[in-house]
């Protein structure tokens, strides 16, 4: 199964395995990782903010405004910020590094 | 003054308006009261605009219109709703419950439903170091008296409608400055043309930023440090206005000695009462074992603490379960 590399918000590093049905906030949450995501995944709140790692960023299909808009609610945001709800894992993302961004 | 009805429920989500239903058909009068400005809880203010796909009957349906139904639907029991405030202390009386919001609406029941959901909404607060130390001094997340700004300077921080409707508003008198992570703005159109408009008249600033650090300075000014592209600037200003939004908490409801389950209400799955009897909670907010978080289940939990409740509000009287497809007495209530 393929892999991502995830940094916690204790700055400790992990590897899981996922399933391509889920998207990443889901596959984090059901890891037991805190990550609040309070609208459940619908992009209607920013609680589910990470960071992607720049290597990995270009891979990702790009944002669109409903996200772009929502992570204006989030604090912290840099250039690799994304919405964890938002991102459909697949195959191709195997070995996508993130860190989960501050509360 | 203290107002008196039969169930005051707290929380006017789908859940909440639902309940207001329930117990209607059983003759029972119901006040609401939320924290928000506005009724339909999460599906109003989260999602208004988003499909829900698992109401039964419902193929698709979006938030906004599922609360618009729902206050179609209990419209024949004429609840009132208490808006903009949060239900601060409950107390035991001989009647049953006195309910006191924060800005002090007592109303007294016979019994209380907390249908909450994930709890109060409340202003999103930035992670500035000490900023707890200038909030209602420099700092407001709110504004209730929009005066006290008058021939200030202030920074107002976001992109959303509050933050662009309080920088049009305020620019008539006062000094006003506002910073958001990006040139872009989730505002309504309007509000942003219009602010561009005050910009391109240097009627207000605009900084590309993130705040990122808060300090005092004399005269009861404050200063505060902004990041934009890794580069550090300094603004001094008398206010700082934030508007990053909104967030859940429980808030009060922690406070009255309910037995809780990781900050859920403990219920039983036939009456929907807490630990303290004539309390019930319904919906998100609850938890039994097995416990979903649907509207769907909180629409049964509102059916069975209906039951219960009429017990509290009718000692005297039997219950008879009827059907509104086919009781004259039920469909009288309704106006059909």
């Amino acid at each position: 199964m393929p892999k991502l590399i995830i940094t916690d918000r204790s700055g400790k590093k992990s590897e899981i395995e996922y399933d391509c049905n889920f998207t990443l906030m889901e596959t984090l949450r059901d890891n037991g990782f805190d990550i609040e995501a309070s609208c459940g995944g619908c992009c209607a709140c920013a609680t589910c903010h990470v960071y992607i790692d720049e290597k990995w960023t270009n891979k990702l299909k790009n944002m669109d405004d409903d996200e772009e808009s929502m992570l204006d609610q989030a604090f912290d945001v840099k250039n690799n910020s994304r919405l964890s709800c938002q991102i459909d894992l697949s195959e191709e993302l195997d070995g996508l590094v993130i860190e989960i961004a501050p509360e | 003054m203290t107002e008196k009805t039969d169930v005051v429920i707290i929380g006017a989500g789908p859940v909440g308006l639902f309940a207001v239903f329930e117990l209607g058909l059983l003759n029972i009068n119901c006040h609401l009261v939320d924290n928000l400005d506005k009724v339909g809880g999460q599906c109003a203010e989260l999602y208004p605009e988003k499909p829900i796909y698992d109401i039964p009957s419902r193929p698709v349906v979006t938030g906004q219109q599922l609360t618009d139904e729902l206050i179609k639907q209990i419209n024949p029991f004429k609840p009132k709703f208490h808006l903009n405030q949060q239900v601060e202390k409950i107390a035991k009386t001989e009647y049953g419950w006195i309910v006191e919001t924060n800005i002090g609406i007592k109303v007294e029941a016979k019994c209380i439903v907390i249908a909450a959901g994930a709890g109060s909404f409340v202003p999103r607060k930035p992670p500035i170091e000490n900023i707890e130390n200038f909030e209602n001094k420099n700092v407001f997340y709110a504004i209730r008296d929009k005066i006290i700004f008058k021939d200030k300077k202030l920074l107002i921080a976001g992109g959303g409608d509050s933050a662009l409707d309080w920088t049009n508003e305020l620019s008539k008198d006062s000094n006003v400055t506002l910073i958001h992570r990006r040139k872009e703005f989730r505002a309504a159109p309007d509000s942003v043309s219009k602010m561009q408009e005050l910009e391109t008249k240097g009627k207000i600033k605009f900084l590309k930023g993130q705040i990122k650090k808060i300090s005092k300075i004399q005269d009861s000014k404050i200063m505060l440090e902004y990041e934009n592209d890794n580069e550090r600037s300094k603004i001094e200003v008398d206010y700082l206005l934030p508007f990053f939004g909104l967030k859940m908490e429980l808030g009060p409801i922690a406070e009255w000695g309910l037995n809780l389950h990781e900050n859920l209400i403990k219920v039983d799955t036939e009456k929907f009462e807490t630990s303290s009897p004539s309390i019930f909670a319904i919906g998100d907010i609850n938890w039994y074992p097995g416990k979903l978080k649907l509207i769907l289940s909180g629409f049964h939990e509102s059916a069975l603490m209906a039951q219960e409740v009429f017990k509290y509000c009718f000692p005297d009287k039997k219950n008879i379960f009827r059907y509104t497809t086919s009781s004259k007495e039920l469909q009288k209530k309704l106006g059909v």
